[in-house]
């Protein structure tokens, strides 16, 4: 039986894709067999910051309605075998995916593989409540600043009253991953640290992602940063936090601000 | 003034970390009821707009939510011929 994980937010451009990326592919270098579904029916991007944009026939949408098999619709990763996504669909909207439909999915999905991880749209309304519907457990993606962590507030909220487990009884468990971090501005007092963070949020914390050039450059050319530059910043933060995730105990470093002099007399920010 | 804060920036950390916690702290407590300040401001307008004519650019509504208290503070033009008007009956 694996392990549905959900990568959600609230608000967007935080990061949920590229950490969803980032993330199932680290966790498939390691073995373990790995899904990524894509849940932002209508804007999909997955499929393009996994650089399997051209391969994508069917989608999520296809199978849950039954005009395409499952095993037709997944897409097997390039690079690592054990990788595959499951394309959100471009030209249907939200309303196209039912509970049902996402329920079989997802029950299949997990007894054939270790990982599934559902990267959901932005916002919260019905396709967020869908990708988080079945999870049993939750990344938060927050960056330190104020709307984002009140929309991860909310998040919570929702994660705690609409998912199926929360609705039996039980506990999600729920992680938060702070992206975007900029440890000069941190160390400045101009962006909310993480104790702050995780103060207001009250949620453990699954890994600090390092502002970085890196997430930009494997966007663009489709590669989850921790393939396409293993030994940058954020792609071994990404690594530790999926260490995490499979409860390993790593301990947390906080990235701080490498600067040489001849910067820190020009002020200049080192990437 | 100290010639010192004149280079020294504040820091807006503290300011966003405050902001977050009371906002917060509101924001929990009615995720599942009714904004009680939302219900009082309505109700109190269609009290008045039963005895006073009174238009909505009549009314100003101005709303601070502190961490213990809030305030609803609600600003009514009448017109005097209003109040005659109902004071007829």
């Amino acid at each position: 039986m694996g392990k549905v994980v959900v990568v959600t937010s609230g608000k967007g451009g935080v990061g949920k894709t590229t950490s969803t990326a980032a993330l199932g592919a680290v966790l498939a270098q390691t073995g373990k067999k790995v899904v990524l579904i894509d849940f932002d029916v209508g804007l999909r991007n997955l499929d393009l910051v996994m650089g399997a944009e051209r391969r994508v026939v069917f989608d999520l949408v296809n199978v849950t309605q039954g005009q395409a098999k499952l095993s037709q619709a997944l897409i097997r990763d390039k690079r690592v075998e054990s990788l595959f996504l499951l394309p959100a669909s471009q030209t249907r909207d939200k309303d196209a995916l039912t509970e049902e439909g996402v329920a079989s999915v997802i029950a299949t999905l997990r007894d054939k593989f270790d990982y599934v991880l559902c990267d959901s749209p932005a916002g919260i309304e019905r396709g967020a409540q869908l990708a988080m519907r079945f999870a049993d457990e939750a990344v938060i993606v927050t960056n330190p600043e104020v709307s984002s962590v009140r929309d991860s507030d909310r998040i919570i909220g929702l994660l705690d009253s609409k998912t199926l487990k929360a609705e039996k009884g039980e506990t999600i468990s729920k992680h938060v991953l702070v992206t975007r971090y900029d440890a000069a501005r941190a160390a400045r007092g101009e962006m909310l640290s993480i104790d702050d963070v995780l103060e207001i949020l009250s949620v453990p914390l699954l890994g600090i992602i390092p502002e970085s050039q890196g997430v930009l450059r494997a966007s663009n050319v489709g590669s989850p940063v921790t393939l396409n530059e293993p030994t940058n910043a954020a792609a071994r933060a990404y690594a530790d936090a999926a260490k995490r995730l499979e409860g390993e105990d790593v301990p947390m470093v906080t990235p701080v601000e490498k600067k040489g002099l001849l910067n820190r007399i020009l002020g200049r920010r080192v990437a | 003034m100290k010639l010192l804060d004149l280079f020294k920036r504040r820091d807006s950390a503290p300011v966003a970390r405050e902001r977050l916690q009371v906002l917060l702290a509101y924001e929990r407590n009615n995720r599942n009821q009714p904004d009680l300040v939302a219900v009082l401001r309505e109700e109190i307008i269609a009290v008045i707009a039963k005895h006073v004519q009174v238009s909505q650019d009549d009314v100003k509504i101005t709303m601070d939510r502190g961490s213990t208290t809030s305030t609803l503070e609600i600003d009514i033009h009448i017109p005097n011929a209003g109040i005659k008007a109902t004071a007829a009956f």
